[in-house]
This record gives structure tokens, C-alpha cells and sequence, in this order.
């Protein structure tokens, strides 16, 4: 599915940046809890985090979840679904779920940023799972013109070419992707939820996922060059346009016309 | 009254031919006639004129997009200004697109000038043929302006959706592929099909040039031709107009041509042009850069075509599924074959339409008078079918849009449709064949007895009636004024026989003229006056 990779240069220096980051993410992941920015959250949480995670589980997840997060016929098991998943679920509001219509929508989120990262950095303890994307590995600064490549081949059957979002079966559908955070982005990518499928590392590299997220932000950021959106929803909003407003609006003057004249 | 049956002409093919033609277009004396031509004034009157006026505004900007589009295939790498596309390879022809939209000044609104007064074009021309159907206007003698008008439909579908297919992004290669694919779904020449027309294997490196010759040269002078031979025929023909006293099937009521219409028409023009430029200046369409050049790979959801090609897209996509099969070699896909058939038989029957009422009525009269839709509820009735059979198709394009945003879901929105293809139709002509009756109904009272003045008056000996005023001329003329058509009997031919034909045309005027209202007739109006305003209205 992802373009052929090429050459690893800028990957290099992720990777080798994630490790760095990963060592010394403890200490700076405490120091700035309560800084609301994008930060790392790794397998180096402090054990005070991860207590007040197991207990925000057991109070709000525990029931759909298990005890031990091993899963029910409610839910799936959350081990080894990693920070990446809790992060992204519960700070999209999709999670704490609640059982609703044939996919769980998102909702007003339920806990604070801190409560967040106790929560992820509990269910990383379960088991190795996708961490937290850094600042770094989200920012928007990646190549465009390869993103929308990517993004047309990889996502936009189900999100559509600009992400305006589109249908799937049995009223599933893959939303649309304005105003979705970069790291939200970039943690759907990896764990992939409900009808999502996963993009793991090798699918499309950390690098791949950067220029998504780049292109997709341009989209969003840039001003439509030629007017209005019709909700870039394509031909059939231009079409129903085409009839109601330029037709109608024609047909009025016409009418007004014709009763200035009589 | 009764029904004009026609006496056959001897003579053979060639001479009833030539009198067809000439009781229709009499060529002699068109030159004399065209200056004195009249033309009424109502505004769906000017449905047509919409259509023309945005067919002259595509051929301008159009103009204008021929000096920078270049219809190659051939592979660059785009180096641009727009952004997310830097450094990509894309085909000429798409790199060409991007530059009228951000780098030719003007460029991007004369493609959506293009794009929206194509969308209208089409639009409009649908509109008006709906018109020309619901009046009746389609009748003799404008039964082959009616196969031009038809025509004309059919090419603006086919105008747009070369263009469409012409900047060679996503969304054009998606819907060249479905055609690629329909084509191909034809039995035993359908590869050969596809081969010869893209050249090769889809997508090929030829068929946007191909398009290009078809959408900037024949499909605009076919469209040109048949735009001259209408108008001819309506100046041959005069126009219709609705009834009204003095109005006749002789004659025409309204402005001569000159000079006050034509005045009134290039004022009308710009009123047109002024629109379409207002919208193009203000409302994106087909932002090409968005979809990326084509690339066979990639699909995206909520790929469409424009709206005039959506209900071809909907019977596809309604089709029901494994419908295919394997027979001496050969697929037969009837899930491509049915919605194909099914497409081309909806418009066979539009194109025949004034022929086929024509022979169930057996009138060979002519006819300037228009009908008020609600006078002739069979044809209003499959009207009104044939436009439910058609949104539905048409919806059907959008089911992933509509199940998106009402909420839904994709497969019942699907089964919902499928069903209403069928039962949709069925429910409209009779409500609306209901309709027409009721509606006749409370005209033939009104006509007899005057509207309803909302005053109460007491008689001397206790009654309460209400007071019923009389029309006016011109009122009463509008509700009385149609023609009263009864059902037929197979009547047996020279030997004797009633041919399954006859048969046939007794069954469809019965369909057709069963349940009526009969017009209310000069005495009936008398006797009203006479005795009063108690008299039953019924139903013949
Ligand atoms: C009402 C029951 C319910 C509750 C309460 C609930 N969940 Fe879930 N959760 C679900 C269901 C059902 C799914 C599976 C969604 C799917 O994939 O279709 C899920 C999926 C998830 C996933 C994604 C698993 C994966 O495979 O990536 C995470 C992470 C998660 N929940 C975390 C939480 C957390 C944290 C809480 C508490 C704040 C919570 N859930 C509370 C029902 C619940
Ligand atoms: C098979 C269809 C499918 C494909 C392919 C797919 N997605 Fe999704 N995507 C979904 C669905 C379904 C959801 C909704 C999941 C949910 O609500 O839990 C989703 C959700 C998302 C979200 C979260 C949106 C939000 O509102 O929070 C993002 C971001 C996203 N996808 C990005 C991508 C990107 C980037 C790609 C390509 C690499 C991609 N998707 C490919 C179906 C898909
Ligand atoms: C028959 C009526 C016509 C219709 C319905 C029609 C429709 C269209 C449409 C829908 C497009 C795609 C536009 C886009 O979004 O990019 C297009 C492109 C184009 N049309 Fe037409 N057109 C018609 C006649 C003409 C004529 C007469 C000309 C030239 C004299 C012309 C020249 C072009 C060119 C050059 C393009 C490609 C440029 C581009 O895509 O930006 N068209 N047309």
C-alpha cells in the first residue's frame, strides 16, 4: 500500500531523536504535567502515574474493560494496544465508550490532560504497544507533495481526497479529518480504531506519517483559492447548487421581470 | 368531442414523407416569417433561452481555456506554485489545469465560468424539457423539435462529460474508468471497445487527447447545429402559449420578435452571464489540485461525476449484485449490462414520447395551445413517474453523501432505494394522476358556479346559502378551454380482424383516458346561470 520508501536519511535522526527521548522522558514528562502541550509519554512514566492511572481504570474502564484490562465480551483487551491508543481514545473522547449506534462517536472529553496521561501510562504497563508520538514526530513541516500521495492512496478511499470524510458499510463511516490534532492523527494511524486499519511502522514509516499529517494541515490551513467550499463535498453538492441556487436564483429574476412588466 | 382520425395517405414512403415534413416545417416563407415571429411572455418561456445563454457563456470561456490547456498525457514533474503538488509527476494536461487555475491570470475563474455554466447548460435544458412534457408543447407539429431538443440533452451529457474527463485528475480518471469498465462490460466486443477508444490498455496515452478533439470541436458544432435547426423550428412553428381568450390553436398572442424581444433577449443575456460570472467568482468548483493527478491506484470517497451524468452512476451503483455469470467463455456482468439497458430504454422513451401519445390519441390536429398539466393527468402522471424514476437514480449516485450525513446506513440507504426505484414511480403517477382529477374537479365547479365569496346570505325563508361570484371572461376561459379525449375501441381492420395492435392502442388509450373530467361545455355553463348554483358537479 505506502510508496516505495525512500532512502532513510531523515528517519535516522527520528529514530535515534525517539530513543534519546525516550531515556530522559520520565523526569520531563513529571516536571511538565501540567504544561497542556504535546509532550512524550513512554514506558518511563512514574510509578505515581501509573498508580493514579489504575485507579482512574478501574473506576471508568474497568466495567466495559476488566479488571485487569483483559478485555470482556463489552470490550476489547487493552493490553498491548499501548499509550498511543488510550491517548488517542480518551482525548478524542471516544473513550470512556458508550454503547450507541454501529460506531462509538466522539464525545466531550471526560478527564484532564494529566488524568490522560496517568490513564496511557497505566495501560502502557500492560504490555508493548505504540507510545505517544513526540512534538517532534507530529510537527507539520514534513513534505506535502508526498503526503497527499500517501494520503490519497493509503486513506482517501474511506476519508475522501481532502478528508472531508466518507461512508463505510451498515452506517459505519470514516470521519472527516478537519480539526483533528496532529498527534491524534498521527496515533489513528498507528492503532488504527474500530474500522480504521492499522498503519504499523513499516507500512508507512514514521517519515510517511509526518507528510501525511503536513499535507493534511495544509489543506486545513490553506484558504480555498477559488471561492466557497461546497463543504468539499464534490460534484453532487456543485450539482444540487447548480439546481437550487443558480437555476432558482435565474428563474426569480425571470419571474420578477415578467411582473414588473405587466 | 371526438377524436381526429387520421385518414392514411396513399402514396407511399417518399411522398408521405415529404408531406410529413412539409406539414411541419414548410420551408417556404420561413425568411418573410422570421422578423414577424411573435413571442409570448411567461417566465418558463424562457427556460430554453437560460439554456442558450449559458451555452454562448461556456463557448467564451471555453475559448479562453483552449490558449492554455494542453491535452497530453505525456509525463512532467509539476514545478508550480501550488504547494502540495511541488515535485510531483503528473501528466501535462493536469500540470496545464493547475496553471490556468493559479498561474494564468483570470484562469481559475474562467474554468469555474466554464465548469458552472456547464452545470446550468444542462440543467436548464432539463428544465425546459420538463416544461415543453408538462404542457404538451411536444405535440404536433413540434413532435421532431422535440427529437432535437432530446438531442440536444444527450450532447450537452456528452459536452460535459468529456470536459470533466479532460484535466485528468482523480476524479475525471476515476469516471473514465467506470466507462472503461461498462464498456468492457459488453459482451464479446467489449475489450475491442475499450482498446480502440483509449488507445491500448486503460487508462492509456491518448484518450485525453482524443476527448479534447471531441469536447472542443464535434460535440460544441453538433451542439451548434442542432441549437440552429431548434430555434429555426420555433420560428417556423411560433411559439406556444397558454390558453386564454383570443388564444387559439391559429394563432400566437405576444411581442413581434423586432424589435422588442430582441432587446429583451440581449438584456436577458446579460442577466444570465451576470449570474453565472457572480457564482463563479464566489463558489469554488472542481478544485482539481485537491484530487491529485490520476493515478490508477488510488480511489477516493465521494468520487462523483456532475450532476447530469449521476443518474447514469446511480443505476450502477443500484444494480443488484451477482448478476454475473460465465457462458461459453464469455462474462455477461448483467450488474454493468442491466443499468446500462435500463439507461438507454429511459431515454428511448423520452426521445419517443410525443410519437407514442400521438398514436394513442390518433390526433393528428396541430396544436399552439398548451395544456395546463393538471387537463391531461395521464401524461402528468408518467411525467411525473419518469422524473421520480429518474432522482431516484440520480440520489443514487450520492447514497454514500446521504448516508454520511442523515446519519443512515450505506446498505439500507441502498435496499431503501432499490425498492423506491420500482415502487417510487408507481406512488407518484398515481398521486399524481389523483391530483390532476381533483384539481379538474374543483375547476369544473368553480367554472360552473363561480368561486366562493365567503359571504353568507340568509333567504326569506330561513336558508343560509353562500354567495358564489362569478369568473370574469378570462378566468372562466382558463378552466374550460381544454380538450376532452375519450378511450378508443379496437375497431377490426379491412378484413375484419382487430389486429393485436389495435388491441394494444385500445388497451394504452383506455389507460389513458379512463378516469376524465370532461370539460365543462357551453350549455352546462347556461344552465348554471339559469338554475341557480346547486347543480352537481360530477364526473363523466
Ligand atoms: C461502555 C463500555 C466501555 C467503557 C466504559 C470503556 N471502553 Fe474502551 N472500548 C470499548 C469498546 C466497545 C471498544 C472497542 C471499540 C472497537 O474497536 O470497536 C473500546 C476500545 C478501547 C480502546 C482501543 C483498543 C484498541 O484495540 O486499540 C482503548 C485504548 C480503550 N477502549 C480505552 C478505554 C479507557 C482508557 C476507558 C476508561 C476511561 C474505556 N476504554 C472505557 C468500550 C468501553
Ligand atoms: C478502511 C477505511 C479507513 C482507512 C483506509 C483509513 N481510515 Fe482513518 N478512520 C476510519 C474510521 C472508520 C475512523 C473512525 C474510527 C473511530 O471513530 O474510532 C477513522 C478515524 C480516523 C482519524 C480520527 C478522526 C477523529 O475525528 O478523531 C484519523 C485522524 C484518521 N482516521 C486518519 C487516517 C489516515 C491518515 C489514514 C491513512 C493513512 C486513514 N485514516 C485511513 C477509516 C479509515
Ligand atoms: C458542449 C458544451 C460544453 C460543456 C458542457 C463543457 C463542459 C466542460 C467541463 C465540465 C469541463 C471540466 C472543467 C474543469 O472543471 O476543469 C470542461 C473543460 C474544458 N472545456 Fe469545455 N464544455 C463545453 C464546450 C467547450 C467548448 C466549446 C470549448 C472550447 C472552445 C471548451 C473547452 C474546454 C477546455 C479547454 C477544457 C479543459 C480545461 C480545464 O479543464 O480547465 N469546452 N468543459
Amino acid at each position: 500500500m505506502a510508496l516505495k520508501k525512500n532512502r532513510r536519511s531523515p528517519l535516522a535522526a527520528i529514530i535515534v531523536m525517539a530513543a534519546g527521548l525516550a531515556l530522559t522522558g520520565g523526569g520531563y514528562a513529571a516536571a511538565t504535567a501540567a504544561v497542556e502541550a504535546v509532550k512524550p509519554v513512554t514506558a518511563a512514566a512514574t510509578a505515581e502515574q501509573v498508580t493514579e492511572g489504575k485507579k482512574l481504570f478501574l473506576a471508568n474502564c474497568a466495567s466495559c474493560h476488566g479488571k485487569n484490562a483483559e478485555g470482556t465480551k463489552a470490550a476489547p483487551s487493552l493490553i498491548g494496544v499501548g499509550a498511543a491508543s488510550v491517548e488517542f481514545q480518551v482525548a478524542t473522547g471516544r473513550m470512556p465508550g458508550q454503547a450507541s449506534g454501529p460506531q462509538l462517536e466522539k464525545k466531550k472529553v471526560q478527564f484532564t490532560t494529566e488524568q490522560i496521561e496517568q490513564l496511557s501510562a497505566f495501560v502502557a504497563t500492560l504490555g508493548e504497544g505504540p507510545a505517544i508520538p513526540t512534538d517532534a514526530m507530529v510537527a507539520p513541516n514534513g513534505d506535502s507533495t508526498r503526503g497527499g500521495e500517501l494520503f490519497r492512496i493509503n486513506c482517501a478511499m474511506c476519508h475522501n481526497a481532502v478528508g472531508a470524510g466518507g461512508a463505510l458499510t451498515e452506517g459505519k463511516y470514516a470521519p472527516a479529518l478537519k480539526g483533528v490534532s496532529e498527534r491524534h492523527i498521527y496515533e489513528a494511524m498507528v492503532t488504527g480504531p474500530q474500522n480504521m486499519p492499522v498503519f504499523n511502522d513499516a507500512n508507512l514509516t514514521p517519515q510517511d506519517k509526518k507528510d501525511i499529517i503536513t499535507y493534511l494541515k495544509y489543506v486545513e490551513e490553506t484558504p480555498s483559492v477559488g471561492g466557497y467550499e461546497l463543504a468539499n463535498l464534490g460534484p453532487v453538492v456543485e450539482g444540487l447548487f447548480t439546481w437550487v441556487f443558480v437555476l432558482g436564483f435565474i428563474i426569480a429574476i425571470t419571474i420578477w421581470l415578467g411582473a414588473k412588466s405587466n | 368531442m371526438s377524436n381526429a382520425v387520421a385518414t392514411p395517405k396513399k402514396g407511399g414512403f417518399l411522398a408521405g414523407t415529404a408531406n410529413y415534413l412539409d406539414e411541419r416545417v414548410g420551408v417556404a416563407g420561413i425568411l418573410k416569417e422570421f422578423g414577424r415571429k411573435v413571442f409570448p411572455d411567461h417566465w418558463s418561456f424562457m427556460l430554453g433561452e437560460v439554456a442558450l445563454y449559458s451555452f454562448l457563456v461556456i463557448l467564451l470561456s471555453g475559448t479562453f481555456l483552449t490558449f492554455f490547456f494542453q491535452p497530453s498525457m505525456e509525463f512532467v514533474i509539476y514545478d508550480g506554485v501550488y504547494g502540495p503538488l511541488k515535485g510531483a509527476e503528473m501528466s501535462i494536461a493536469y500540470a496545464s489545469t493547475l496553471d490556468i487555475s493559479f498561474e494564468v491570470r483570470g484562469g481559475l475563474l474562467m474554468r469555474q465560468v466554464h465548469h458552472w455554466s456547464a452545470l446550468l447548460f444542462v440543467a436548464a435544458a432539463g428544465l425546459h424539457m420538463l416544461r415543453v412534457f408538462f404542457t404538451g408543447a411536444f405535440r404536433k407539429p413540434r413532435e421532431i423539435n422535440w427529437l432535437v431538443g432530446f438531442v440536444l440533452f444527450v450532447l450537452g451529457m456528452a459536452g460535459g462529460f468529456t470536459g470533466y474527463s479532460l484535466p485528468d485528475d482523480l476524479l475525471s480518471g476515476n469516471g473514465l474508468r467506470i466507462i472503461d469498465g461498462m464498456i468492457k462490460g459488453i459482451p464479446v466486443i467489449g475489450a475491442y471497445g475499450s482498446s480502440l477508444l483509449f488507445g491500448g490498455e486503460f487508462p492509456g496515452e491518448t484518450i485525453v487527447a482524443r476527448l479534447y478533439g471531441l469536447h472542443i470541436l464535434l460535440v460544441p458544432a453538433l451542439i451548434l447545429i442542432f441549437i440552429v435547426i431548434h430555434l429555426f423550428m420555433v420560428v417556423i412553428h411560433k411559439h406556444t402559449h397558454y390558453s386564454g381568450p383570443g388564444r387559439k390553436d391559429t394563432n400566437v398572442v405576444g411581442y413581434p420578435l423586432m424589435p422588442v424581444y430582441v432587446a429583451k433577449a440581449g438584456g436577458f443575456f446579460f442577466i444570465v452571464f451576470g449570474v453565472i460570472m457572480l457564482i463563479a467568482a464566489t463558489f469554488t468548483i472542481n478544485p482539481v489540485w485537491n484530487y491529485g493527478g490520476y493515478d490508477p491506484s488510488p480511489v477516493s470517497a465521494g468520487t462523483q461525476p456532475d450532476w447530469y451524468i449521476g443518474w447514469l452512476d446511480g443505476a450502477l451503483r443500484l444494480a443488484p449484485t451477482h448478476l454475473e455469470f460465465v457462458v461459453g467463455g464469455y462474462t455477461w456482468s448483467w450488474n454493468i449490462l442491466l443499468p446500462m439497458i435500463v439507461g438507454i430504454g429511459f431515454l428511448i422513451i423520452v426521445a419517443l414520447y410525443p410519437f407514442i401519445e400521438a398514436w394513442v390519441t390518433g390526433d393528428k390536429r396541430e396544436h399552439h395551445v398548451l395544456d395546463r398539466p393538471r387537463n391531461a393527468p395521464t401524461r402528468t402522471a408518467i411525467g411525473a413517474a419518469g422524473v421520480t424514476f429518474y432522482a431516484v437514480l440520480w440520489a443514487g449516485a450520492a447514497t454514500d453523501l446521504i448516508a454520511t450525513n442523515f446519519k443512515m446506513s450505506l446498505n439500507q440507504v441502498l435496499t431503501f432505494m432499490q425498492i423506491f426505484l420500482i415502487v417510487g414511480p408507481i406512488l407518484a403517477f398515481i398521486i399524481a394522476k389523483r391530483t390532476c382529477l381533483a384539481l379538474q374537479r374543483k375547476d369544473r365547479s368553480i367554472a360552473l358556479h363561480g368561486r366562493e365569496s365567503g359571504r353568507i346570505v340568509r333567504l326569506p325563508h330561513g336558508e343560509y346559502i353562500e354567495v358564489h361570484e362569478p369568473l370574469d371572461e378570462f378566468e372562466q376561459w382558463k378552466l374550460v378551454d381544454f380538450k376532452d379525449y375519450q378511450p378508443t375501441l379496437a375497431r377490426p381492420n379491412a378484413a375484419g380482424k382487430i389486429t393485436i395492435r389495435a388491441r394494444l392502442r385500445a388497451a394504452l388509450s383506455r389507460f389513458y383516458f379512463e378516469d376524465r373530467i370532461a370539460p365543462v361545455t357551453q350549455t352546462e355553463i347556461e344552465q348554471a346561470h339559469h338554475h341557480g348554483d346547486h347543480a352537481e358537479i360530477e364526473a363523466k
